[in-house]
């Protein structure tokens, strides 16, 4: 049944997800931001994440850290194989993040720094995606070693994959702004969220389709029992959060396309997580052969089982604190 | 530009580089957010508006040295796998748990609590932003524990054993944890933090003093700054001085390289205050020493016999100038230092500590004086520890990454650019600030948060 290394892994998958939701309408700011009219509502978009996207980024470092921590053999292979996209990210993040701070700093390179922000998150995303894609492909392994070359990771699919990150990262920076702004950059977000939506949806379902051409495994596992059972309830999920998601942008709610969004993400990831369970790194790498020793897994957990509550708790109540629509005149800076 | 590298030195190169750039903000980072748990609580305790100034003047630069600390950091974390796949294999299951624990204990702690240290009094009022003003310290603090374990185990590994594939196995996580070299690394390294911000703050003080000593705020942090450089700089060496006994127990290799040993000397060593290391001749140039005094400091005895480098295979030696010089670099900021802190009492027995402006104006020449002492003090340790990533176990040359040397050097060049272009706006922003005078809403521009408490 589920021993230590699942229960790991299930960790893992929480972390990275959190990121992706989390992160993912910070960077999705950054993907709009060419497209907001005045400085004030940049300014405005801005201030609505800055209190937490250290935050937010953390659970990349958590997914980066935890897969060192107890799948290191996982770790020791796939981030040579991702090394051009992992590292265009880790640049790209260097960038949006300095943004935060540096263009409050200066009124003549205020520009230079939106630009930044706006690079810095769109390139981001897409590597984001890239890596996701090259991960679906599949990764080649041999004497516990990365056995690939350094550009396997570029294929149209992944290219695909990086474009439907980019558009769903947008969609979730669009109903956040929904969420938390009010009168003309309301309107906006919310006119720019229906196209964003159907772009999204659009592009998970080619994405769905292609991935059995990646490997006919994916089409088995999940067209097999027990999966099988979440296979049919994902999809139908999904309508409903489709359903609830353009409901809420056309009868004017500001909370509920933010959540069906979110949704949405939730539910692509459970996907991904059917379709590769077993394994952590697909063709073949399987969750225990990356797990680490059983001491390692104990420690790690016992400090993760106590803190993560904590973490889970101070992190909502930070986002508690700065609740509510932006209040156009507070200037955080 | 790197065609004659392999892929193992450009990787080194690209962490070196990487690593000694990230480190500048977090020992800048962690003084400061102590500091300004310290200011704040002060105000609160005492109401005195001095303190509030003080608080968000450096607040301001915190915010801005910190987010650079989170980026350049989170390089590090990813790194450790593209380049070093083959050691985070190795050594993951001993080193992986613990910067797990930095995650879950310090990052999402300093993470989760900055927003609301920097935008937040006015919404949870004046307990709650002390608390988490606690918190963003407490968590640097906790940050700076959990990798500097790491670090300290990969000099001095316990608690393990190995498996078939050549994997650490943790065996004993209290004798992982608390490796020999650990606390010796840690306190060292938390006061080489808490130095280089009070030689930071001073000199900004100084900076400030030197064109107008009447201003309250700049008073204050002047001498709150010299008050910490007096009590904190001898025990830094102090520290010091057992950390390199406890090296000498663990990593001998590293002394003799530190202070130059080619030559064993079995009836007392001489101390070598400075000389060129000549590794081709085995023997140190220009030497200007004293003699048996080595020998006295480091086995307290003036007749102690020392090994040298004529013991210890080539193969197994780390590269002896680079070790040589950061180390005499570092021993002698750590003496300015003193010096600095010792003059600070005079002047201050004297009531000119505001009037004395040859202290101030070298109070202004030693505030990036701490960076380069932490630099140094890091290169001594990390390149005495070569040819090994984990001391005596794992080679370096065996850490490394299956990763095809153009991919290395594209990214390092990628790094660099980066790297010298943002951090490089960073430090601007960062000295532009300081140019300000701390006094109630310092910089232009800024809405004006003081009102409306
Ligand atoms: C002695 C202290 C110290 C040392 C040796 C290091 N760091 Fe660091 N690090 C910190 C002290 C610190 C800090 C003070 O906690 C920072 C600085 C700014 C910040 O946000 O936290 C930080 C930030 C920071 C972050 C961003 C955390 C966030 O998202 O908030 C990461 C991922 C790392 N570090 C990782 C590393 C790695 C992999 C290192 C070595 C290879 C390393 N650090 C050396
Ligand atoms: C933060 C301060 C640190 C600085 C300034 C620093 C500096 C350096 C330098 C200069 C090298 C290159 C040595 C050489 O190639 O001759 C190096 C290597 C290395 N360091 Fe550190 N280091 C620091 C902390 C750490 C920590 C905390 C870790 C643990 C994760 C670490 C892990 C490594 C590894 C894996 C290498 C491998 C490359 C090599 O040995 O050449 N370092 N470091
Ligand atoms: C005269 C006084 C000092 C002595 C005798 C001294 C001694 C040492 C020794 C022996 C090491 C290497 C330990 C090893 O690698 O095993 C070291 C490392 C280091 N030193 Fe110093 N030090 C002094 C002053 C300073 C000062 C003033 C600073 C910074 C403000 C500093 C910062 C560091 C740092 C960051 C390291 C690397 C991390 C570590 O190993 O702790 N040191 N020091």
């Amino acid at each position: 049944m589920f021993d230590l290394a699942d229960i790991w892994a299930a960790i893992i998958a929480f972390a990275v997800l959190t990121y992706v939701i989390m992160d993912g309408f910070d960077l999705g700011i950054g993907i709009l931001f060419p497209f907001l009219k005045t400085e004030h509502e940049r300014d405005l978009a801005m201030n609505s994440v800055a209190p937490v996207w250290d935050g937010n980024e953390t659970w990349l470092v958590m997914g980066g850290g935890g897969l060192l921590a107890v799948f290191p053999l996982a770790y020791a292979i796939v981030l040579p194989a991702l090394y051009m996209p992992i590292t265009l990210m880790l640049l790209a993040l260097i960038f949006r993040g300095v943004a935060f701070e540096f263009r409050w700093r200066t009124k003549r390179w205020k520009p230079v720094w939106d630009v930044a922000f706006i690079g810095g998150s769109t390139t981001a995303a897409f590597c984001q995606g890239i890596a996701l894609g090259a991960l679906v492909q599949g990764i080649k392994v041999a004497d516990r070693a990365y056995a690939g070359g350094w550009w396997d990771w570029l294929s149209p699919f992944s290219i695909l994959t990086g474009f439907a990150v980019v558009i769903g990262y947008a969609l979730l920076g669009a109903t956040w702004l929904v969420m938390k702004t009010e009168g003309d950059l309301n309107a906006q977000m919310r006119k720019y969220a229906t196209p964003l939506a159907m772009g999204t949806l659009g592009l998970i379902g080619i994405v769905s389709l292609l991935t059995p051409l990646q490997n006919p495994v994916y089409f088995e596992r999940w067209f097999t029992w027990p999966q099988m059972a979440f296979s049919m309830i994902v999809p139908v999920l999904l309508l409903c959060a489709t359903y609830v998601l353009f409901k809420g942008l056309r009868s004017g709610r500001d909370v509920s396309p933010f959540l069906a969004s979110l949704s949405i993400f939730i539910l692509c990831f459970a996907g991904i997580g059917i379709s590769f369970y077993p394994n952590i790194i697909p063709p073949s790498l399987s969750i225990q052969e990356a797990a680490a020793p059983d001491s390692s897994l104990k420690f790690a957990l016992v400090g993760t089982v106590i803190l993560l509550p904590l973490i889970l708790g101070y992190t909502a109540y930070a986002y508690w604190v700065f609740r509510g629509k932006m209040d156009p005149d507070e200037g955080y800076h | 530009m790197f065609d004659s590298f392999s892929a193992e030195m450009l990787a080194r190169m690209q962490f070196a580089f990487t690593i000694s750039f990230h480190i500048i903000f977090p020992a800048f980072s962690i003084g400061l957010a102590n500091f300004l748990a310290v200011l704040n609580a002060l105000w609160l305790k005492t109401g005195n508006d001095t303190y509030r100034v003080l608080f968000d003047y450096w607040k301001k630069i915190f915010a801005v040295a910190f987010a650079m600390g989170v980026v350049s950091g989170i390089t590090m974390s990813y790194q450790i796998g593209t380049n070093w796949s083959v050691f985070s294999d190795k050594a993951g299951p001993v080193i992986g748990p613990l910067m797990a624990y930095e995650v879950l204990s310090a990052f999402f702690l300093e993470a989760g609590f900055l927003g609301i240290m920097l935008f937040g009094r006015e919404r949870v009022g004046h307990k709650l932003h002390m608390f988490a003003t606690a918190m963003v310290a407490f968590g640097t603090l906790m940050s700076a524990t959990w990798i500097l374990s790491v670090n300290s185990w990969m000099q001095t590994p316990a608690g393990f054993s190995m498996n078939d594939q050549g994997q650490f196995i943790p065996d004993d996580w209290w004798a992982i944890v608390f490796n020999p070299s650990f606390p010796y690394r840690l306190v060292h390294m938390v006061i080489a933090a808490f130095l280089t911000t009070s030689f930071v703050v001073g000199g900004v003080a100084g900076w400030h003093l030197l064109r107008d000593h009447t201003n309250a705020a700049t008073r204050k942090m002047f001498s709150m700054a010299l008050w910490m450089a007096a009590i904190v700089a001898p025990i830094q060496i102090f520290v010091g001085d057992m950390h390199g006994l406890n090296t000498l127990e663990h990593q001998p290799v590293k002394v003799m390289a530190m202070e130059g040993h080619f030559d064993s000397h079995p009836d007392g060593a001489p101390l070598i205050l400075f000389g060129i290391p000549n590794e081709a001749e085995k023997r140190v140039d220009y030497a200007v020493q004293i003699p048996k005094l080595s020998s006295l400091i480091l086995k307290h005895h003036l007749d102690a016999p020392l090994d040298g480098l004529d013991t210890i295979d080539d193969a197994d030696e780390p590269p002896i100038a680079i070790v040589f010089f950061s180390f005499r670099i570092m021993v002698g900021i750590g003496f300015a230092m003193l010096g600095v802190g010792i003059w600070s009492l005079w002047a201050r027995y004297q009531g000119r500590l505001y009037d004395a402006k040859w202290l101030h104006r070298v109070a202004v020449i030693m505030a990036p004086s701490g960076f380069v002492a932490v630099l140094a003090g890091w290169i001594t340790t990390e390149v005495g520890r070569q040819p090994f990533t984990v001391y005596g176990l794992l080679r370096t040359s065996e850490s490394l990454a299956p990763v095809a040397a153009p991919a290395v050097a594209t990214s390092l060049i990628a790094f660099i650019i980066t790297y010298f272009f943002v951090f490089g706006a960073g430090t601007f922003y960062l000295l532009r600030l300081m140019s300000y005078v701390p006094e109630n809403n310092p910089f232009p521009g800024e809405p004006k948060e003081i009102a409306h408490v």
